[in-house]
């Protein structure tokens, strides 16, 4: 039977991982390789890397991170950050991602989505999307959060599954980092629009918020999250057997 | 020396460094001579069935395949890649693979019940019908391994040597002879795939 996925995120800048609140206050966490195989060692079911530096010295140090975690740690690796073209796209594959995950850059040119699917494959592009509520509407936030673009939310999961996204990685702001539980009323209305695999971001605090989240909403594929695994609050190894023994569909290291 | 053949499609990166990882001295290769001098093939392969395939006969490195494994090298062929090596693909079309096993690649929306989701992305665990294969001596029957399609081979149940439940049984692995072939990504598997890699570069002997 096809498992749920459980999903560290590490948000990477200048070479090392951060998570902020909220998006604001980031701070430094550890080494992403180190972390990156710690996290597999102990059962993570896949990693997400976002590079979230701006300068082109740190694009650079973080595709020598991802080429050192490619070649070290051997799960599916999604890498996302600064992908605003096809050959944003291209320079990460090559460092050995597998998925590549686009965000604001679908935003200012949605054709990335189409064209990376038809060189790639649906397989390779995950659209990742930040929803935050504006006047009861889900909202399709940019940069990181910082900017309303207006856009309705579920309109526009369903257009980049049209194009060709072959995964959703939705992220609720209302919920991230409020470690209140995840943001089932947004992704239970995504679930209903679309048929692709969704991956559920923002809100994770506790064991019981996995449990509810996939009990829930049954159609939800994985759970994604950082601080709670980065902080250790939540050994992800002791997350899958609270999952398992709560009865939902678990890979487990023995 | 294990060769992994690069005919340009996809990224091999992560699979030449599985190779690596388990001690293997693994290259990616475009040349019929390095294909001719290694111990063993490994046929990767990403995307479309018609794209790929073309590519692999534009190389001319199908024909070198075909004259090293008709020696009994043995050579594995990972996702689209154990997809070639069937008869034919009715992936958008009708486009002739390798005919290295005979059988078909048939879409897995036939068999398995709506509302399950297309492609199966994610991990699954293997059965095996026929015992345990000598690919699968260094794992166990219920291990979990990375899934991404929305097809499978359609073949005689003596050619599967693995199972995986997707609402419906679906051809997991695939072995005749020294040519072997698996669906699901050894490479993206963790400690299981890296056994798997493992098995196959080190067993002599493939008959079950």
């Amino acid at each position: 039977m096809i498992t749920k996925r459980i999903i560290p995120c590490l948000d990477v800048r200048d070479g090392t991982v951060v998570k902020g609140v909220n998006f604001q206050g980031l701070r430094d966490v550890a080494s992403p390789v180190e972390l990156g195989k710690y996290y597999s060692d102990h059962g993570a079911d896949e990693l997400v890397f976002y590079d979230i530096t701006a300068s082109a010295e740190g694009r650079k140090l973080f595709s020598d991170i991802l080429r050192e975690v490619a070649s070290t740690i051997f799960i599916p690796l999604t890498v996302g950050g600064g992908i605003g073209s096809v050959d944003d796209f291209d320079r990460v594959l090559k460092c050995g991602a597998d998925k590549v995950s686009v965000n604001s850059g679908a935003i200012r040119n949605p054709g990335i989505v189409r064209e990376a699917a038809l060189r790639y494959g649906s397989q390779c592009v995950v659209l990742s999307v930040d929803v935050k509520r504006v006047n009861g509407q889900f909202r399709v936030f940019a940069k990181g959060g910082r900017e309303d673009t207006g856009l309705d939310a579920l309109d526009w999961i369903v257009r980049g599954v049209e194009n060709g996204a072959g995964e959703l990685v939705i992220n609720s702001m209302d919920t991230d980092g409020v470690k209140g539980g995840f943001d089932l009323e947004l992704l239970r209305a995504v679930c209903e629009r679309v048929e692709v695999p969704v991956i559920a971001s923002g809100g994770a605090g506790s064991m019981d918020d996995f449990v509810t989240l996939f009990r829930e909403i049954p159609e939800v594929d994985a759970g994604l999250a950082a601080s709670i695994f980065h902080f250790g609050e939540v050994e992800i190894a002791d997350l899958k057997d609270y999952l398992a023994n709560a009865g939902i569909p678990m890979r487990r290291i023995l | 020396m294990i060769a992994i053949v690069d005919y340009g499609v996809g990224n091999l990166f992560s699979l030449e460094s599985s190779f690596h990882a388990i001690g293997a001295q693994a290259c990616v290769t475009r040349d019929a001579d390095v294909l001719e001098k290694a111990d063993r093939i490994v046929l990767p392969g990403v995307g479309a069935f018609a794209d790929a395939v073309d590519k692999l006969r534009a190389t001319g490195l199908d024909r070198t395949i075909l004259q090293e494994t008709s020696k009994g090298k043995p050579m594995l062929g990972i996702c689209l890649g154990m997809q070639m090596l069937f008869d034919v693909s009715y992936e958008f079309g009708v486009y002739e693979g390798l005919g290295l096993i005979p059988g078909e690649i048939r879409p897995i929306g036939e068999v398995i019940p709506k509302g399950l989701k297309i492609p199966q992305i994610g991990w699954n665990s293997l059965i095996f019908p026929n015992g345990v294969h000598p690919l699968f001596s260094g794992i166990h029957e219920g291990d979990y391994v990375y899934f991404v399609h929305s097809y499978q081979a359609v073949c005689s149940p003596e050619f599967k040597i693995a199972l995986t439940e997707y609402g419906a049984p679906l051809t997991a692995a695939v072995a005749k002879d020294n040519v072997m072939g698996c669906q699901f990504h050894p490479e993206k598997s963790g400690q299981v795939g890296l056994a798997i890699l493992r098995a196959f570069c080190e067993k002599e002997d493939f008959s079950c």
